[in-house]
C-alpha cells in the first residue's frame, strides 16, 4: 500500500489537468447553449503554439502568454464569431455537429500542415522528487497541482465575487432575466469564451510534458473533458472538478492494481454508471423537460 | 415516387452495376469498399436521420462484425452463418449499450456511445489473443456461396453490391411499414408520438440497435472484402466521420447516406496524395456546411425548387 499516497498524489494532479478543460467546457455549455466536441483541439493548438514559439527562441513562460494571447484571439472571439453566433439559434445538434467537423479539420489540419509527429515540450516545473516521510511525490505532480489550483479559485473567486463574474453566472442561469437587469449578455459570453479558451492554455502547458505535443492528442483530453463534466454533473461548475479529479485518480489506481492497458475505459465505466443512476450528475441538478 | 425517378433509380442501378468491367483492380475494390460502408452509413441513417439519436460508436459495430468474421472464417465456418452471428451479437450490443445511454438522448447517447467506442477500440488492442492486437488478423478468407467460390473481385463486388441492395431494400420496407412511420414520428415531435401511444424509448433503442446490425453487417463484407483486419479503422474518428457523412448527406433522407459515403470513401482515395488535407478541409466543409445549409447536400434541389416556387 506504500504506492497509494503517490498515485493519489499524481492522480489528482492529472485530474486537475482535466477538470480545467471540463471546466471550460461546462462554462461554455451554461453561458452559450454549446457542447463543444473540439474542447480536445482547444487543448491540442495552445500545445503546439507553445512549441513553435519554444523553437523560436521564446522562454517557456513567454510562450505560453502568447499561446494565451493567440487562443484568446482565435479559440475565445473567433470561435464565437465564426461558428457560434451563426448557429445558437438553430439549437443544441447543429453547434454539436460543427464543433465535431471543427475537431476534424483541426486535427488533420494540423498533421497536414505541421507534422504527424509527436513533439516534447518542456515541463514548467523541474524535475525530480520531493521526498516526504517515506513517501516521495514528484515535483511535476506537486507544480500541476499548486497552479490548478490557483487557476480554479481565482476563477471562482473572479466568479463569485466580482460584479462581472456574478453578471456572468447571471447570463448562465437565465438570459432573458439578465438582460432585462441591462447586463451586456453578449460580452458576458464573450469572457466566457475567453476564459475558456485561458483554460484551455493552461492545461495544454500542464499536459504537454507527458502527453507531447501530437495533433491527436486532444482525443483523449476532449473526451476526458466530456465525461469529468457530465460525472460531476453538466449544470455545475463545482461538478467539473470533482468528475476530473475523480477520473485522474481512478484512472491511476486502475492503471496501477488492475490493467495499465484500460486505463482508458475508466472514464467510460464510471460515465456509465453516473447516467445510468444519476443523469444529472453527482452535484448536478436535474434540468427541467423543456417541451 | 415517381415513375421518372423510379426509372432513374434503375438506369443509376444499372449504370453502377456494369461499372466493374470499365475499372482496373483497385477501381473495383474501391467500389465494392462503397458498398460496404453504405450498408454501416445506412444502419447509421436510421438512428441518427430517422430516430434523431446520436451515435458515435458506429466504427465499434463495423469492428464487432468485422472481428466476429474474421475469427469466424478462419475457423470455415460458413459465410451465411457468419454474417447472422455478427448481425444479432451486434444487435444485442446495441440493446444493451442503447438501455442506459437512451435514458438521456442526444448529445449525452453522443458521449456514452463514443465512450464505448474508445473501450471496444480498447479491447482490440489489448486482448492479443482473440484479435491480434495491433498486428490484426491476416489471411481471412473470400466466403463461398453455395459452393460457388467468391474469390475474385468481380464475383465478389457482385455478392456485396446485391446484399447492399437488399440491405437497402429491407430499410426502405422498414420505414414505409407502421413501425417505420413511428421512428419518424418519435424524431419529428417526441411528445406527440408518445401520446399516440408510441413507446419512445423502446421504437429509439429498436433503431439503435437495427442500426448497430446494419454496421455489424458491413463489417462482415469489409473484412472479407480486406482480408486483413486492424483496430484502426474502427477507431472514434471513423465514427465521427460516418455521422458526419449522414449528416452532409443529409440525415433522415433515404438517399443521403449515398452522397455522403461517396464524400468520405470514395473522394479521399482518388485524392489519396491530399488525403490529410482532404480530411482538415472536409472538416471545415461540414462547419460551413452547418452554418449555410443546415438540410445536408441532398437538400439542394429542395431549395432550388422552394426558390423557384417564389
Amino acid at each position: 500500500m506504500g504506492d497509494l499516497p503517490q498515485l493519489l498524489v499524481s492522480g489528482i494532479a492529472a485530474g486537475a489537468v482535466y477538470a480545467l478543460a471540463a471546466l471550460g467546457f461546462t462554462l461554455l455549455w451554461q453561458a452559450a447553449g454549446v457542447i463543444n466536441f473540439a474542447q480536445g483541439e482547444f487543448v491540442m493548438l495552445p500545445t503546439f503554439a507553445i512549441l513553435i514559439a519554444i523553437k523560436a527562441g521564446a522562454s517557456l513562460w513567454l510562450a505560453f502568454l502568447i499561446a494565451c494571447a493567440l487562443a484568446m484571439l482565435v479559440l475565445g472571439v473567433g470561435f464565437k464569431r465564426v461558428v457560434v453566433d451563426p448557429l445558437v439559434r438553430f439549437g443544441v445538434i447543429p453547434l454539436v455537429i460543427a464543433t465535431m467537423g471543427l475537431s476534424i479539420g483541426l486535427k488533420n489540419g494540423t498533421k497536414a500542415g505541421y507534422s504527424a509527429l509527436a513533439f516534447p515540450v518542456p515541463s514548467a516545473f523541474p524535475s525530480g522528487q520531493l521526498a516526504f516521510g517515506g513517501v516521495s511525490f514528484s515535483y511535476a505532480d506537486l507544480g500541476t497541482l499548486l497552479l490548478a489550483g490557483i487557476i480554479v479559485v481565482g476563477l471562482q473567486s473572479f466568479l463569485n465575487r466580482t460584479v462581472t463574474g456574478r453578471a456572468m453566472q447571471a447570463v448562465a442561469q437565465n438570459t432573458d432575466a439578465a438582460r432585462v437587469l441591462g447586463i451586456d449578455v453578449q460580452r458576458m459570453v464573450l469572457y466566457t469564451f475567453l476564459i475558456n479558451a485561458v483554460l484551455a492554455t493552461v492545461a495544454a502547458l500542464l499536459i504537454a510534458p507527458s502527453y507531447l505535443a501530437k495533433f491527436d492528442m486532444g482525443d483523449s483530453i476532449g473526451q476526458k473533458a466530456f465525461f469529468a463534466a457530465i460525472i460531476g454533473g453538466f449544470n455545475q461548475t463545482r461538478g467539473a472538478l470533482l468528475g476530473g479529479v475523480l477520473i485522474g485518480v481512478l484512472e491511476n489506481i486502475v492503471g496501477f492494481y488492475i490493467s495499465p492497458a484500460y486505463k482508458e475505459g475508466v472514464a467510460l465505466l464510471l460515465f456509465l454508471a453516473v447516467i445510468l443512476f444519476r443523469p444529472e450528475g453527482l452535484l448536478g441538478k436535474a434540468e427541467e423537460r423543456k417541451v | 415516387m415517381t415513375r421518372t425517378r423510379l426509372f432513374m433509380l434503375a438506369v443509376a442501378l444499372i449504370a453502377f452495376g456494369v461499372l466493374p468491367f470499365f475499372l482496373k483492380s483497385y477501381g473495383l475494390y474501391l467500389l465494392t469498399l462503397f458498398c460496404v460502408y453504405l450498408m454501416a452509413t445506412y444502419g447509421l441513417n436510421l438512428t441518427v436521420g430517422y430516430a434523431g439519436q446520436m451515435s458515435l460508436g458506429h466504427a465499434a459495430f463495423f469492428g464487432i462484425g468485422a472481428y466476429h468474421a474474421a475469427i469466424l472464417l478462419k475457423l470455415g465456418w460458413p459465410f451465411l452463418l457468419v454474417l447472422a452471428i455478427a448481425a444479432v451479437a451486434c444487435f444485442i450490443v446495441g440493446l444493451a449499450l442503447g438501455f442506459p445511454a437512451l435514458r438521456v438522448q442526444h448529445h449525452y447517447l453522443a458521449f456514452a456511445t463514443l465512450g464505448f467506442n474508445v473501450l471496444v477500440f480498447l479491447m482490440m488492442r489489448n486482448e492479443q489473443t482473440i484479435t491480434g492486437g495491433t498486428f490484426g488478423i491476416s489471411a481471412i478468407p473470400r466466403p463461398s456461396l453455395l459452393g460457388y467460390s467468391l474469390d475474385g473481385a468481380i464475383p465478389f463486388f457482385y455478392f456485396t453490391y446485391a446484399s447492399t441492395l437488399t440491405l437497402v431494400a429491407l430499410l426502405w420496407w422498414l420505414l414505409r411499414s407502421p413501425w417505420g412511420r413511428a421512428f419518424a414520428a418519435l424524431r419529428d415531435n417526441p411528445i406527440r408520438a408518445e401520446s399516440l401511444g408510441i413507446n419512445i424509448t423502446a421504437y429509439t433503442l429498436l433503431a439503435f440497435a437495427i442500426g448497430a446490425a446494419c454496421a455489424g453487417v458491413g463489417g462482415v463484407y469489409f473484412a472479407a472484402l480486406v482480408g486483413f483486419i486492424e483496430p484502426a479503422p474502427f477507431h472514434f474518428s471513423w465514427s465521427m466521420t460516418m455521422l458526419l457523412a449522414v449528416i452532409v448527406g443529409g440525415s433522415g433522407r433515404f438517399f443521403g447516406p449515398v452522397l455522403g459515403t461517396v464524400i468520405i470513401v470514395l473522394l479521399p482515395e482518388w485524392l489519396r496524395g491530399a488525403q490529410n488535407w482532404y480530411l482538415a478541409v472536409f472538416g471545415f466543409l461540414v462547419v460551413a456546411l452547418m452554418v449555410w445549409l443546415p438540410g445536408g447536400l441532398s437538400s439542394i434541389p429542395d431549395r432550388f425548387a422552394r426558390k423557384a416556387a417564389k
